[in-house]
Order: C-alpha cells, then sequence, then structure tokens
C-alpha cells in the first residue's frame, strides 16, 4: 500500500496534475453554482478536453471537476433554495432557512467545512481499505437497499413536526405518485404518460426540484409583497456576508461531522445507494439523535441539520469511487460517465484496475486530498462575495432566480415541454404551501420513491412475490429493527410525557 | 480488389460531391455509448482526412425519440447530419413509443455491435445453457434472469428470444429487471438472480478473470476475443442477435449522397486510428452497407415485434 501511495504522491505532485486538480476543482465549483448544471454535466463537458491526456491526469481532472461541482452544488441551495442535484436538497433544508435569517455567509462557511472535513474523512477511509471495501459494496441487495430507502424516508418527520401532520405525508405521497409517472421497469409498460413521448422518461428530478423549490419560493415572495419598494431588507450586509461559525456551534458540529461522514461514506460505497440516500440518511439520524429541543430547530436553520448532509453527500461521492475503482461498476450517473471516460483512455476497469493501472488508482485518491484542501481555500475567501448575492435587490434578484432556474431546466433537455411542466408544477407548489403543505417531504418521496419502487419490484421478483426476505437478510432485518425503533421511539416518547402529565 | 476499386471510385465522388462537414446527432447525454461511438467517428474521419470537420449535437428525450423527430425534420433542407442509433429505435417503433420508426429515416449504415450473452456466477452449478433450459423446465420460477433494461427492451428481449427459439415459453421468464447494465451487473456479483442477460463488453474483464462465466453467446459464430464461449448455434438453437450501433440520415436525402455516407464510413473502418478506437472500447465491426443495413432493421423488426406479439406486449394485428 505505501508504494502505491508514494506512486500516487509522484504523480499527483507532477506541476501539470496539480494544475489539473486545481483547474478542475475551480472549473467545477462554478459549474456546480449554477442551478441546473450538476456534476455529470460537468464531467460530461470535461471529456473532450482530456482526449489525449494520459489515464491518471484524466481522471485527476475529472475527480477535481467532480468534487468541485459538489461543493459548489450547495450554494445554488443555501442561497437561492434552488437543488441543482438531488445530493445537495437536504442542504436547503436548513441552509436555505438560515440564509433567510440573515447568515448566508455562516450556512455557506459551515457547508464548506462540512464539505471538507467529509470529504477528507472519506478519502482517508478510501485510502486504507479500498480493496477491502469491494466486499462491502456487494453487501447489499435489493431488499436491503428497499428498507434502506423506507429509513431514509423517515426524514420526512422533520417537516411533520410542526402540528403539520397531515399535510406532511400528503405532500410525501404525491411526490411517491409523481415518481410513477413514466416506463414501468418490470411490466415495460406506459404509465401516466397521456400518450406523449414527453413523458415517457419520467418527470426529471430537476425540473420538479426547480419547480417546487426555486419558482416557488421566489412566486411566493412575490405574493408576500416583498417586492414593494418599501419593504425593507432584513439584515444588514455585513451580517449576511460573515463567515464567523461560533464556538459553540462548532463544538456542535464536530461529532455530527464523524458520524455523517463515516455513514455517509458506507451509503456512498454501496453502487445501489449513493449520495442523496446518503444525505437523507444522516439529516434523519442527525435528528434523532438530537436533544428535544435541538430538534425542533430542524427545518428552520439548524447548524446540525446543515452540517450532517453536506458530511454526508461528500463523504457518499467519495465513496462511490470505491466500486468504480476496485470492481468497475459506476453507482451514480456521474461515475458512469467516468467509467465511459476511463475506457476511452484505454484502461480497463474491473478488480484488474488496482493491479494493472495503480498509478490511475493511487493517483485519484491522493488528488481527492489536494482537491479538498483546494477547494476550501478558494471558497473560504470568495463566501463573503458569494453571499452577498442575497443583498441584492428583491426586484432583481427574483427574475434572476426564475430566469436561471428555467433556462436550467431547458438547457438539458432543449425541450419547451419541460418548462411549460415546471409552471404548472411551481403553480400547483404556490397552492399547496398556501394551505400549508411542505415541499421538502414531496420531492423527498419523489426522489426515493423510484429507487424504492425498482427495489421493491426486484425484491418481489427474486422472492416469489414472499416477504420472508424481511427476516432472511439480515442486513434487512438490522434495518427494519431501526426503523420500527426510529418511528416508535417518539409516540411512545409522547404517550409517557402524556400519562405523566395527566 | 474490385472492392478497392469501388472505394477508389467512390472517393473520386465524394471529392467532387464534397463531403466537407458531417454534423453527428446524438440522441442521448454526454458520456453515454451513442455518445462516445459518435464522437469517435467523427474524430476518426477527420483525423483519417475523410471529412473537413465534423460536429455534435445531443438531443436527449424520450429514449431517443426526440432526436428522431428532429431528424425527420430535417427532411428536404439537410443533408449534412447523421444520427447515431441502435438496437433501441426497432424496440421502441415497434412497440409504438415512438410514433416513427427506421422507415421513416434513410438507414446509412450498421458499424459496430455487441452480442448479447448469458453468464452465471464463477461458483454457480450450472455449467450451460441446457443446464438453464433443464431448471427452467423443472420450474420456471428457479430461473431468475438479471439484466440491465427494463422488461420488453434489450437484455430481456434477448434472452427471451433465446428462450423461445429453445422451444420455452417466453412469458414465462422471471426477469430481474435494473435501471443500467453497471446496475445489474453489480446486483448480479452480489449474488441476486441465477443468470445475468447483458452485453459482451460489459462483462467480458469478468469472464476473464473467472469471476462470471459466460455460458453463451448470441454471434453466429465463436468470436475472437472469447473464443472459449458456445454459441447458441452450437447448442443446437436457432438464435442470433446483434445489438447494433449505425447511422442514420434525414429523410429523403439524395441517393447518391445517401451512398457517399455509407461509402466513407466504410473507408473509416479500414483506417488504423479507427482501428485503435475499436479495439480500446472493445466493440465489433460489424459493417453493413445501407442495401444490406434496411435488410437488417426489417428482419430484426420482424423478429422483434412477433416476440413482442407472444409475450403480450402487442396485440397481433396492432403492428
Amino acid at each position: 500500500m505505501w508504494d502505491g501511495i508514494a506512486t500516487g504522491i509522484s504523480t499527483v505532485l507532477i506541476p501539470t496534475n496539480l494544475l489539473l486538480v486545481a483547474c478542475g476543482c475551480i472549473a467545477g465549483t462554478f459549474i456546480g453554482m449554477l442551478p441546473g448544471l450538476g456534476p455529470i454535466s460537468a464531467i460530461a463537458l470535461m471529456i473532450p478536453i482530456t482526449y489525449g491526456f494520459d489515464p491518471a491526469s484524466g481522471m485527476i481532472l475529472m475527480a477535481g471537476v467532480y468534487y468541485g461541482a459538489i461543493f459548489g452544488g450547495s450554494t445554488s441551495s443555501i442561497l437561492v433554495n434552488a437543488p441543482g442535484v438531488a445530493g445537495t436538497v437536504a442542504t436547503s433544508f436548513d441552509g436555505y432557512p438560515m440564509a433567510q435569517q440573515g447568515k448566508a455567509g455562516k450556512a455557506l462557511a459551515i457547508a464548506a467545512v462540512a464539505s471538507f472535513a467529509g470529504g477528507t474523512i472519506a478519502a482517508v477511509m478510501l485510502m486504507l481499505a479500498a480493496p477491502a471495501l469491494a466486499r462491502v459494496s456487494l453487501s447489499f441487495q435489493s431488499p436491503d437497499y428497499l428498507m434502506l430507502m423506507i429509513l431514509g424516508l423517515t426524514a420526512v418527520s422533520a417537516f411533520a413536526s410542526r402540528g403539520n401532520i397531515v399535510q406532511a405525508l400528503i405532500a410525501t405521497i404525491i411526490g411517491l405518485m409523481l415518481s410513477t409517472v413514466g416506463t414501468d421497469p418490470s411490466a415495460g409498460i406506459q404509465r401516466f404518460t397521456f400518450g406523449s413521448l414527453d413523458l415517457v422518461d419520467g418527470i426529471s428530478f430537476l425540473l420538479l426540484a426547480m419547480a417546487t423549490f426555486a419558482l416557488s419560493e421566489a412566486l411566493m415572495s412575490v405574493l408576500k409583497g416583498e417586492l414593494q419598494p418599501g419593504s425593507k431588507a432584513r439584515t444588514s450586509n455585513d451580517q449576511i456576508g460573515s463567515l464567523r461559525i461560533e464556538k459553540s456551534e462548532a463544538r456542535e458540529m464536530v461529532p455530527v461531522v464523524a458520524r455523517s461522514s463515516v455513514l455517509g461514506f458506507f451509503v456512498g460505497v454501496l453502487p445501489g445507494a449513493g449520495a442523496t440516500v446518503a444525505s437523507f440518511l444522516a439529516y434523519g439520524m442527525e435528528r434523532a439523535l438530537a436533544p428535544i429541543q435541538e430538534k425542533l430547530r430542524f427545518g428552520k436553520g439548524s447548524v446540525r441539520g446543515l452540517t450532517a448532509p453536506e458530511t454526508a453527500n461528500n463523504a457518499a461521492c467519495t465513496g462511490s469511487f470505491v466500486p468504480l475503482l476496485t470492481l468497475g461498476i459506476p453507482g451514480s450517473g456521474t461515475t458512469a460517465v467516468m467509467l465511459g471516460a476511463l475506457i476511452s483512455y484505454g484502461v480497463q476497469p474491473g478488480p484488474q484496475l488496482y493491479q494493472n493501472n495503480p498509478e490511475v488508482f493511487w493517483s485519484v485518491i491522493i488528488s481527492m486530498y489536494i482537491g479538498n484542501v483546494i477547494l476550501l481555500i478558494l471558497n473560504l475567501p470568495l463566501i463573503p462575495y458569494i453571499a452577498r448575492l442575497l443583498a441584492l435587490p428583491r426586484q432583481l434578484l427574483i427574475p434572476l432566480i426564475l430566469f436561471f432556474s428555467l433556462i436550467g431546466v431547458y438547457l438539458v433537455s432543449f425541450n419547451t415541454f419541460d418548462i411549460y411542466m415546471m409552471t404548472a408544477f411551481a403553480i400547483a407548489a404556490i397552492f399547496l404551501r398556501l394551505f400549508g403543505y411542505p415541499m421538502a417531504p414531496l420531492i423527498l418521496g419523489f426522489i426515493l420513491g423510484g429507487m424504492m419502487e425498482d427495489n421493491l419490484q426486484r425484491t418481489m421478483t427474486l422472492y416469489d412475490g414472499s416477504l420472508s426476505f424481511l427476516w432472511e437478510r439480515p442486513v434487512s432485518l438490522g434495518i427494519t429493527v431501526l426503523l420500527v425503533l426510529v418511528v416508535l421511539t417518539p409516540v411512545v416518547r409522547t404517550i409517557r410525557d402524556s400519562r405523566r402529565q395527566g | 480488389m474490385k472492392k478497392n476499386l469501388l472505394i477508389f471510385s467512390l472517393c473520386l465522388i465524394s471529392q467532387v460531391v464534397g463531403a466537407q462537414n458531417i454534423h453527428f446527432l446524438v440522441p442521448g447525454g454526454a458520456g453515454g455509448g451513442w455518445d462516445s461511438t459518435a464522437r469517435g467517428t467523427g474524430l476518426v474521419l477527420r483525423e483519417a482526412g475523410l471529412i473537413e470537420s465534423a460536429s455534435f449535437e445531443n438531443i436527449s428525450g424520450a429514449g431517443g425519440g426526440k432526436a428522431i423527430g428532429t431528424l425527420i425534420e430535417m427532411a428536404g433542407h439537410r443533408t449534412d447530419t447523421l444520427m447515431i442509433n441502435s438496437t433501441p429505435i426497432i424496440v421502441r417503433s415497434v412497440t409504438h413509443l415512438f410514433p416513427f420508426s427506421f422507415h421513416d429515416l434513410t438507414p446509412i449504415s450498421r458499424i459496430v455491435g455487441d452480442f448479447q450473452v448469458l453468464l452465471v456466477r464463477g461458483d454457480s452449478p450450472i455449467r450451460d445453457f441446457n443446464d438453464v433450459l433443464a431448471l427452467f423446465r423443472q420450474n420456471p420460477r428457479n430461473v431468475k434472469i438479471a439484466g440491465g433494461s427494463v422488461r420488453g427492451d434489450l437484455d430481456h428481449l434477448s434472452a427471451a428470444l433465446a428462450f423461445r427459439a429453445a422451444g420455452e415459453d417466453p412469458r414465462l421468464l422471471a426477469y430481474v429487471p435494473y435501471d443500467a447494465g453497471g446496475k445489474a451487473l453489480a446486483g448480479f456479483l452480489t449474488g441476486e438472480g441465477d443468470v445475468l442477460s447483458t452485453g459482451l463488453g460489459e462483462v467480458l474483464e469478468y469472464h476473464r478473470s473467472g469471476r462470471l462465466r459466460i455460458i453463451a453467446i448470441s454471434s453466429p459464430e465463436r468470436i475472437a476475443i472469447a473464443p472459449s464461449v458456445p454459441t447458441y448455434r452450437e447448442l443446437g438453437i436457432d438464435f442470433e442477435f446483434v445489438n447494433w450501433r449505425g447511422f442514420f440520415a434525414a429523410p429523403g436525402i439524395p441517393d447518391d449522397v445517401a451512398e457517399q455516407y455509407s461509402a466513407i464510413l466504410e473507408q473509416m473502418l479500414e483506417t488504423p486510428e479507427w482501428e485503435a478506437l475499436r479495439s480500446r472500447n472493445g466493440w465489433q465491426n460489424l459493417f453493413l452497407d445501407r442495401h444490406e443495413f434496411v435488410l437488417f432493421l426489417e428482419q430484426q423488426e420482424q423478429e422483434v415485434s412477433s416476440l413482442l406479439i407472444e409475450l403480450g406486449f402487442l396485440r397481433a394485428g396492432q403492428e
């Protein structure tokens, strides 16, 4: 292993490669910041540039772009509630409220530090144990994934505890229903497409997230009359840009980072889960572990609620390199694009990569450390300027948000139908919000719904329609027990409390 | 010799007509299989000096349907555009998912392809496809077939066609769908399913390392990169299948222009640049010129639609 690390260090420290990491990180951050352009598009943009590079350099550049895009992706979630990638949806749950309270700089700083910590801790784990972890990648089967997704769905409770349990559950169900539009995987027939070609692939995540989060948020503030010239900015400029994280907050973050990075990394290692599931699980876990008073702050700008998903999604992205590099299996859309690139460099991915191309394997890992450091150094000084975006007059900011959300979606599909659909969803979302239905459970249900259904249908075929997997598979059993605990503990506590009072 | 002469004369024609620029239309996103083939083709054509420049455009959506629609709209005013497509264009037009089919386009040529394989894990008691059939006959639910496409699409269809050719009822196949070949491979490695149906290119490394074992390939004869794998024909089963990739032009382009594109692509396959690209990606050269290509497409359409009728995706006569 030490030989490998030495090879990796010597490959990455070549000036051109260092430059590539830096360029990749910078390009990735900026591409990731634009709503609508996530890591997949960022990496795909790089592929033509890397033709003719040696494989290690090409991978180093792309890995840099990848972390950069994830780093940058949280920015639009926090500032304008526009999560351009599914992995940063959970970041917006507490990041956006925090920015609304005038603490945008702090929220961005917390996100940057959490991302750095998650990425670095995960890189250490990757370096120490990558070949052994290949086995972990292959330890989960469809029923286990199904139970994991259901566990992830319990993060909904963060939005159900404000006296609108029914609304949160209905929103979740609407999300689950929307995820069924498109081609049914196990029957191969079209569902709810009304014979339209535009709906055959289902509703895209980006479209729904932009419509229900960014567009509806921007339009809501128009309805609330914030555009009136008389309405004043809530906070001063200095406070928006301030990076200051209080000592007490830092102390709160440490255990959250530790737990979330380990959880995120292992979920990322699983090819059927990935960064999104990791961020929801970490969010749910931290909320379940938090003391009662802190629990109530989740979804309203909690430091823990922001730290957990940011740490976990970065750790998971690093973890997703395990199946890619040790098995040649892409765990996500992004790593699938990278796999294609590896092949075009003439590197045969698969279980032999570790032996045949150690320089590729190790230099990617070493470049992760350097990439994370570069990102932190690059981003911290920029945060005050980026955060000041919110100090723009509302009359300017809101049209900009509308413009970028619509353009972002259009540029991915080049399909005008998407614009109409997006507008319709945004209007529907405004009505739902006016009646007190939170949007976060809807998007949560939508994202997890598709994955849950895939896994459920596979499980049913594999087990001939029997539920025996619940006790036959130890992993499923373990997650089910955890699930029961998470759901029942608050119920039991409530009953006990009411008895005590009664 | 005669062929070379033909190419030579076509070269002259191309000098006269002048294929200065080819615009490649990719029906999916950047980085996928369609994308890498189209971009690779464009770059090789340019490096080999067969065209002056190549441009690329990705139009994703509706499983490739958007790009086909765009190409049809070009009829009559653009002849410089070639769209890449593959087996799904047949499946999706037969199932009426697309309101159009290859008949509405001008097929130019088939260039590469991959064969479909069935494989088992290295430690599986199943030795060959006959064992699979024996298990299936005992109880069809004994054999769970995993694949990287939805039911009724490539991986399911190719397995179902093989079972049908062996005289079994393809409707009884227990198929476990994953949303991509890589996901199916990952699931299969964890121990899910008994047999995996996928393309040779995706699993060749695993076969070589012994972790997975290919038990049958849909090629007409054994192929050089996996010489130990028997074909279905050797097992006495009349089944062949190519998951092809090829190019299409807008409807109604002049015959001589179509002929010229087909000739340029054929010439390209002979270049060392193409050979390097092809071997790196593990593609098989399976060139068919535009007349052979049309015949091939018609035959595949026949097979697929008769199977889909049998599987209940289509009613007879709906076609």
